[in-house]
Parts: C-alpha cells; sequence; structure tokens
C-alpha cells in the first residue's frame, strides 16, 4: 500500500509537470491552432534561466521563479513576433516545422552560452532532500510543492481567463483571423500575448521540474510527452490538458514498476495511441465537423 | 418505378430536425428543383443522397435499388454526381487535372500497372484526356485548361464544379445553387448548359435553387420545403402560385 | 524564351515536355554516370560516399515526398520504415539471403509496417495524425533496442557488402551506381504513379477529402496505399543505408532522424520531384559546409558543438519564412527569370496574404 501511495504520488507530482507543458501548449493551440514543438525548450530555457538568477547571480529562490517567468514571457512574445506571424495563416504542418526549427536554435545556442554549457546543472530549491512522512509513504518535499504550486497556477489562469475578456478573444482568432480582425480584436496582440503566457508557464514547469532531472540542454525532450497528454484531455481543451498531464504521468509511474523493462519510455506513447484509435478527440474535446 | 426516389427521409443533428419525413421521386431526363429559404434543409437532402451523413430514418433508391447506408464512394460508380455549394475544387492543381480526377471511376489499371507505365496505362490516359476534352468543349473552359484553380475567379470555378461532376458520367446530377454568385449573364450560360445537360447528354438533374426565374426558366418539377419539411409539390408554375410558399417564401402578395 | 505549341495529347502525358528537357536531363546523366572517372584521385572515394548517402536520402525523401507533398499527410516517424528496411535488410542477409530477394522483402516488410501504421491514421487527420506517427517511431526505436534476439538491441547489426548476383558490390564506386540506379529507378515509379489516376487521387485526397470522396475516391484504401507506397520505398532506402554504413544500431533511428526526413521534404520543396533530391543534397551537405566553414570562425564559436543544430534550425526557419516553396522554388523562380528575360516582373511569384482559418474544419 506505502508502495502504491508512493508511485502514485510520485506519478501525479510527474504529471504536473506534464500538465504544466501541456497547458501552455494547448493555450497556444486554442489561440493560433499552432503546435509549438518547442514548448519543451521553452521549458529548458526557462530551467536555466532559474538556475542563472539562483546559482550566478545569488537570488533566492522565489524571486528566480518570477524572474525565469517574467523572463520568458518576454521571450514568448519576441518569438511569436519575430518568427512566427510571418507564417501565420500558411498550412498547419508548416508552422509545425518552424516551432521544430526553433527548437533546434535554443538547444544549440544553449549550449553555445558561457556558464550554461554542455553541462548538467544542479538548481538549489529550499525543499530540495526533505520528505514527509504520509500513511508510511515518505513523500518528496520537493514533489509536494509541485502539487501544490501548479494547482496554485491553474487557480490563477482559470481566473484569469474566466474574469477577463481574453478568453473569448482567443477562441475567436483561433477559429477565423479575418472574421475576428473584422470584429475588432487585436488579434496579432491576443496571439503575442498567449504566447507569452505560454512561455510564462513552461517557465514555471522547468523550475519546477529542475530539481528532479537537473537542468542541461536536453531537458526539453520530456516536453515531448506533453503532446499525449493533450492528446488524452483533449487537444484544445485547457482542463483537458491538465487530466491528461495527471494520466500520462500516473501511467508511467506505475509502468516503470509493474511493468518490463523499456515500457516505461513508450508507456505514454501507447495510452495516446490507443485514445487517438479509440476516442480520436480525447475526454474533454470536441468533435468538430465541416459543413458542406 | 421512378428513376430515383426518396422515401419518408429524415435526418436529425441533436436536438435539430434538419429533414422531416422528406418524400419525392425524379423521372428520368428531367430537371426537377427543390425551392426554400435558408435552412429548409436543401443542402442535407443533398448530402443525404450523396451518403455523407446517413439519414436517421427514410430510405434512398436509385434505378429501383436501394443506396442508403452504403458508402460515399461507391456513389460516384453509380451514376450519381455532385456540384458543393461552396466550391469544394482541388485548389492546387491545374482545371485539367480536376477534370481527370473526374474520370477516377473509369479507372481500369492497378498501382503496378501505373508505375510501369505501361501502354495500357498510356492508352487509357489518352482516353481519358479525351473524355475530358469533350467535357471542356461542352462548358468552353477551353483558356482555363492549363491554369492552377486557386487563381481563377468565382464564377469559372463554379463551372469547373459542374464540368467536373460531368466528367464523372453521371445519370443523375445534383447541382446545389448553381447560380449563386453568378451575374446575370452567367446565369444565362447557366441556364442553356442545364437544358443541354437535360437534352444532349440525356443527363437527370436534381438542383437547389434561389433564382426564381432560372427554376421558371428551366425545371420539370419543383418542391418547395421550408423548415425541414415539404411545403408543396408540383410544376413551377403551380408551386410558384401555392399560397402557403408565397407565404413562406416568395413573400406574400400585400 | 521557350513557347510550347501542343498538337497532341500524348504531350501533356509524355515525361520530357520539350527537347530542352531532353537535353538537360541527359548531361546530368553523363555528369552523374562519369563522375567516378571526371573526379581526381584524392577527393574520389569521399565524394562518391557523400552521394551515396545523397542517393540514399533522396530515395528516402521522394517516399516522404509522396505521402507529405502529394497525398498530403504528415509522418513525424519515418525513421521507423528506415529502421525495418535496415534490419529487414541485415537479418536477411545474415541467413545467406540475396541481396535481389532480401531488398524486395526489406521492402514488403517495411510496407506492410506502412499499413499498420496507416491504419488507425485513417480517421486522423493533421497533427493528431503527426503525433500518432510519431508515438509509432518512439515504438519501433524501442522495439529495436529491446528485441536483441533479431536486433542485435544497442549492440547493433553488422553487414556485408551487397551480392549481387554473385557480384561482391564491395568498394564505393560499384554502392555509387547501384544507389544510382535505384534513385532512377525509384524516381520514374513514382513520376509515373503520379500521372496516372493513382497520383491524382492522391492529390484529390490532399486537397478536399469530401469532394474525393464524391468522384467516387475510396479514402482508406487510398491513404493506405500511399502509407505502404512511402513505407516501402522508405524501406529500400533504410537496406541500402544500412549496407553503407555496414553497421547499424537504433540509435541511427530517432525521432531526430525522422524530423530530418520531414526537414529535407520541406526545404527541398513541399510536392515536387527535385525537392527530394535538393533537399537531400541539403541534409547531407549541411554538415560538410559546418565544418569546413569552422575554420574560417574564432575558435570560440567554431568549437562550439551546438553550432550545427542552431545553424540547422535557423535556415529550416528561413526556407519556411521567406522561401515556402523551398529550394525547388527558389530554382523555378531563377530558370523563370533566365527563361522571360527581360521581361521578368518581380512580383509574379509573390503569395497572397493568407489568413488562418481553423484546420479542425477543414
Amino acid at each position: 500500500m506505502a508502495q502504491f501511495l508512493q508511485l502514485a504520488f510520485s506519478g501525479i507530482a510527474l504529471g504536473c509537470i506534464y500538465a504544466l507543458v501541456a497547458l501552455g501548449f494547448v493555450l497556444i493551440y486554442k489561440a493560433t491552432e499552432t503546435v509549438n514543438f518547442a514548448q519543451g525548450d521553452l521549458m529548458m530555457l526557462g530551467g536555466f534561466f532559474g538556475y542563472t538568477a539562483v546559482a550566478l547571480m545569488g537570488w533566492p529562490y522565489w524571486a528566480a521563479i518570477i524572474f525565469a517567468i517574467l523572463v520568458m514571457a518576454i521571450f514568448g512574445m519576441l518569438l511569436e513576433r519575430v518568427v512566427l506571424r510571418p507564417v501565420l495563416g500558411q498550412a498547419q504542418f508548416t508552422v509545425v516545422m518552424v516551432t521544430i526549427g526553433v527548437g533546434y536554435v535554443m538547444r544549440g545556442v544553449v549550449t553555445m552560452v558561457p556558464g550554461w554549457g554542455t553541462e548538467t546543472l544542479k538548481l538549489q530549491t529550499p525543499f530540495a532532500e526533505q520528505v514527509v512522512n504520509f500513511a508510511g509513504a515518505a513523500l518528496a518535499l520537493d514533489q509536494i510543492m509541485i502539487i501544490v504550486l501548479t494547482a496554485a497556477l491553474c487557480g490563477l489562469l482559470f481566473a484569469f481567463f474566466r474574469f477577463t475578456r481574453l478568453g473569448i478573444a482567443m477562441q475567436a482568432t483561433s477559429q477565423n483571423q479575418l472574421a475576428a480582425y473584422y470584429m475588432g480584436i487585436p488579434v496579432r496582440r491576443v496571439n503575442m500575448l498567449i504566447w507569452g503566457i505560454s512561455a510564462g508557464v513552461a517557465a514555471f514547469a522547468g523550475i519546477l521540474l529542475a530539481p528532479i532531472t537537473f537542468v542541461h540542454a536536453n531537458m526539453g525532450f520530456i516536453g515531448l510527452k506533453a503532446f499525449p497528454a493533450a492528446v488524452v484531455g483533449g487537444f484544445g481543451s485547457v482542463p483537458g490538458a491538465i487530466v491528461g498531464g495527471l494520466i500520462i504521468g500516473l501511467v508511467e509511474a506505475f509502468a516503470g514498476f509493474y511493468l518490463p523493462e523499456g515500457f516505461k519510455d513508450i508507456a505514454a506513447y501507447i495510452v495516446v495511441l490507443a485514445v487517438l484509435i479509440v476516442k480520436p478527440s480525447g475526454l474533454f474535446g470536441q468533435k468538430l465537423r465541416k459543413k458542406v | 418505378m421512378s428513376f430515383f426516389a426518396c422515401e419518408n427521409l429524415s435526418i436529425q443533428f441533436g436536438g435539430v430536425k434538419a429533414v422531416t419525413n422528406v418524400s419525392f421521386a425524379v423521372e428520368q431526363g428531367e430537371v426537377f428543383t427543390i425551392i426554400g429559404p435558408n435552412g429548409a434543409g436543401k443542402t442535407t437532402i443533398f448530402n443525404l443522397i450523396s451518403l455523407i451523413y446517413p439519414p436517421t430514418a427514410g430510405r434512398i433508391l436509385f434505378e429501383g435499388a436501394e443506396i442508403t447506408g452504403s458508402s460515399p464512394h461507391k456513389v460516384a460508380n453509380l451514376g450519381i454526381a455532385r456540384t458543393f455549394q461552396n466550391i469544394e475544387l482541388f485548389e492546387h492543381a491545374t482545371v485539367l487535372q480536376n477534370l481527370l480526377i473526374g474520370r477516377h471511376n473509369f479507372r481500369r489499371t492497378n498501382v503496378l500497372q501505373e508505375m510501369l507505365f505501361l501502354p495500357a496505362v498510356r492508352r487509357a490516359e489518352l482516353a481519358h484526356r479525351e473524355a475530358v476534352e469533350k467535357v471542356i468543349d461542352f462548358l468552353d473552359l477551353q483558356r482555363y485548361r492549363e491554369s492552377l484553380v486557386a487563381g481563377l475567379p468565382y464564377g469559372v470555378r463554379k463551372v469547373v464544379e459542374m464540368a467536373r461532376a460531368l466528367c464523372t458520367g453521371p445519370k443523375l446530377l445534383l447541382l446545389d445553387e448553381p447560380s449563386s454568385g453568378l451575374n446575370p449573364e452567367e446565369t444565362d450560360d447557366m441556364a442553356f448548359w442545364i437544358e443541354d445537360i437535360k437534352k444532349d447528354l440525356g443527363v437527370t438533374v436534381l438542383m437547389v435553387e434561389h433564382d426564381m426565374s432560372l427554376v421558371s426558366r428551366v425545371s420539370d418539377r419543383v418542391l418547395a420545403m421550408n423548415q425541414g419539411e415539404m411545403l408543396s409539390l408540383g410544376t413551377s408554375k403551380e408551386v410558384q402560385s401555392d399560397p402557403a410558399v408565397i407565404e413562406a417564401y416568395l413573400g406574400k402578395q400585400e | 524564351m521557350r513557347f510550347l505549341f501542343k498538337t497532341d495529347y500524348d504531350q501533356d502525358i509524355r515525361l520530357f515536355k520539350h527537347n530542352g528537357q531532353r537535353f538537360w536531363y541527359g548531361l546530368l546523366a553523363l555528369l552523374l554516370l562519369g563522375l567516378p572517372v571526371l573526379l581526381p584521385e584524392g577527393l574520389r572515394d569521399y565524394m562518391l560516399g557523400q552521394m551515396v548517402f545523397v542517393f540514399i536520402y533522396s530515395v528516402a525523401g521522394l517516399a516522404l515526398m509522396l505521402l507529405i507533398g502529394f497525398t498530403g499527410q504528415i509522418s513525424l516517424g519515418h525513421a521507423a520504415f528506415m529502421a525495418v528496411g535496415a534490419y529487414t535488410e541485415a537479418v536477411l542477409q545474415a541467413k545467406g539471403v540475396p541481396f535481389v530477394v532480401s531488398l524486395p522483402c526489406a521492402a514488403l516488410f517495411a510496407g506492410i509496417a506502412g499499413v499498420i501504421v496507416g491504419l488507425p491514421a485513417l480517421r486522423l487527420k493533421g497533427i493528431y495524425l503527426g503525433i500518432a506517427t510519431l508515438s509509432f517511431g518512439y515504438i519501433a526505436e524501442e522495439i529495436a533496442t529491446r528485441w536483441d534476439s533479431v536486433t542485435g538491441g544497442n549492440a547493433g547489426k553488422h553487414l556485408k557488402p551487397v551480392d549481387l548476383f554473385g557480384y561482391p558490390v564491395d568498394d564505393d564506386i560499384k554502392l555509387y551506381y547501384l544507389t544510382l540506379a535505384i534513385l532512377v529507378i525509384a524516381m520514374l515509379a513514382i513520376i509515373n504513379l503520379m500521372r496516372s489516376p493513382t497520383g491524382r487521387a492522391f492529390v484529390a485526397i490532399r486537397d478536399s477529402e469530401i469532394s474525393a470522396q464524391s468522384m467516387g475516391i475510396h479514402l482508406a484504401k487510398y491513404k493506405t496505399m500511399s502509407f505502404a507506397l512511402s513505407a516501402a520505398l522508405t524501406g529500400v532506402a533504410g537496406a541500402l543505408y544500412a549496407h553503407k554504413l555496414t553497421f547499424i544500431t537504433p540509435e541511427q533511428f530517432t525521432l531526430l532522424a525522422s524530423i530530418e526526413l520531414a526537414t529535407l521534404v520541406f526545404i527541398g520543396g513541399l510536392g515536387s520531384f527535385h525537392g527530394a533530391v535538393f533537399g537531400a543534397v541539403f541534409i547531407i551537405s549541411l554538415p560538410q559546409l559546418i565544418t569546413v566553414a569552422k575554420d574560417y570562425l574564432p575558435a570560440a564559436v567554431g568549437a562550439q558543438t551546438g553550432l550545427q543544430p542552431t545553424i540547422f534550425g535557423l535556415i529550416l526557419i528561413g526556407f519556411l519564412l521567406f522561401e515556402p516553396m523551398g529550394i525547388y522554388g527558389r530554382w523555378l523562380k531563377i530558370r523563370a527569370y533566365l527563361e522571360l528575360f527581360p521581361f521578368y516582373r518581380k512580383g509574379m511569384f509573390r503569395r497572397q496574404k493568407t489568413y488562418m482559418k481553423s484546420d479542425r474544419l477543414k
């Protein structure tokens, strides 16, 4: 039982990371129908900025989080303005390829920055190495903090989208950009803002992930698991992304323990294939149909 | 037994009753038009006939055989072709390629033969080209043969849609609002072509239309619909003078 | 300026539309056939080796072009089919099967894998298909690593030189001619396919599935066929790849390899045959050019391992932003300029500004 609880807990903690990356990813998809293959790399860069604040500039942990989020938000907005805006309107796969290119550049440049380089760096957190005992299971404090902080961020985002007009504006621009323009929605500003928020969320995920995987240039590959998470939850659904992330996290934790070696890595992909075959629109997704 | 018939056709999308209990028969060689206000379910009937949606009730019979529940791609083989209201052409191909695709169900060669481009394939290609050329001549599309569809004006695209449907060698042609978006001169051409299709090609035409003068000119019989239900069925004159139709669609005489 | 006056339908169907094309392609053929003789001694082995890679990637690029460029599907896991082809070839050769049998078997197994991947893909479009193929790619890689009894796992598998009816293809010159021959056959097969009804059906599916159906095109059949053909051809490329390297491990067939193939197709020029070759030349020559350029850069920049992915990413983004028609597109523009000289107008190829419309409603 304790083992089960421990596994479930690790699964949920890891799932929170997946959920955060998937969340950033779904936000961009809802607004611009762009699939951002560089979301994991945004997370990686956020982790690096957090590391910089703590290790290289000596700031306290909480200040580092704010710093990383703000810097990445600006980076995300710049990215949208410079690279994504010119291609918006072309075929979906073309835009996907652009984000893949962005990922390559980010990974390459990060290894060339002095102070970052190609090593694996450790981010000091106030709750490293501490453990809380619960029902016989030893739960790592940093995993607890991941879950708590993720929940807090989701609450904040929910309030933001519920009580501002941004949420509706976002959906309008994603469905028909030209019509949205006609309705007076500042489409470009909305898109830029969404990218900024997404990148900020990714940075948050990166800092939360840092104690577990350490900070290094290939950290972003974990972000690829966010795709299965977003698909399972239903592409284009924000609560779906979170639920999907948690499911994938739990599946991986249990697969790693109960199934033979090697299954842990592909468990997420088997799950996503099963979902795509049975219910492509995911748990919360909408089924849309072209009207002829 | 009629050439084409719908019996008690109904379809429901969730709570919306798009088409309720529609029954009509089309005789071979006639031009049958469906009219009605927007949202009456006219295009939905076309979608039902092309088997894009399965009906919740009712049957569709073509040449005596029931086709309800078959697959959409078999429809062309049976001899039914259609145009789409919002033009569904193959944008990145030339007009010629679009029309050649229309000849798909005359394909007698398999993949292996095609990869080797055996003489049989070459002969088939030349035959397809000749057949397509006849349709191009019929609809005066010669100057657009090599143009990419993406750059063509709306009026020409509508004609290409019709040409592509004709290339499938249909016995029944479904035209969805053939004159929408066309200027009076183009509408005139369209009327002539529909008459030619009926007389020279012997194709039965089932049409959805809003332009009453075109309807009066070419139709043999008219069905008026409103809110998914049948309102009136008869010759063009009878339907247009039916008070129920006038009230629902044509506008009451003040 | 050339004007093509058509007098019969055959002219539309022919491979070479006019004598100018025959001349230039003939020249290219002579050049390629004579390359081993024309190259100076010192460069020969190196250049021929690189050309073999270009041919192999051209075949794989052609296969992916068929799927993405002509049928409008997506595959982010195509390296898996290369792996199937490569491992099939390795295993069969170890058992003593002659090349003329093992190569078609590699194609067949890869084709079957393509059908398996294609089946669930029938209902999926756009990014869902991309993620499904990505997942298959990961699973295939894992299978290659775990199934050591067959694939040798991480230890890899060795291959002996190709045995063509008892004639060993054991040096670069012979491998060069073999891969060139296979590329030409593949190219002709695909070109023939695209000028016949099946090819047109693929294009129809790409542009409008609903009206393709109403033209009588059975979507499931043709989508599966496209996946199968694309996978089979990629399998052939994989088998040749295995022979070039003489040693294969699962690490050569990762997601990055799949992305490399997809990049090849896009940069080369989506929807064209030349694009596959241009893309292959780009993918193979880029690392070489960077290595050469490193000598001219300041030591601090040149020594970085991160330089290659950065430049790769920047070029990919650059092409997609400024030259979406790819290298072939740029070549068309240059050729149009030369043909129409001095009447070329600057705005000839300008794209209309497109506004984004929801892909979910397509």
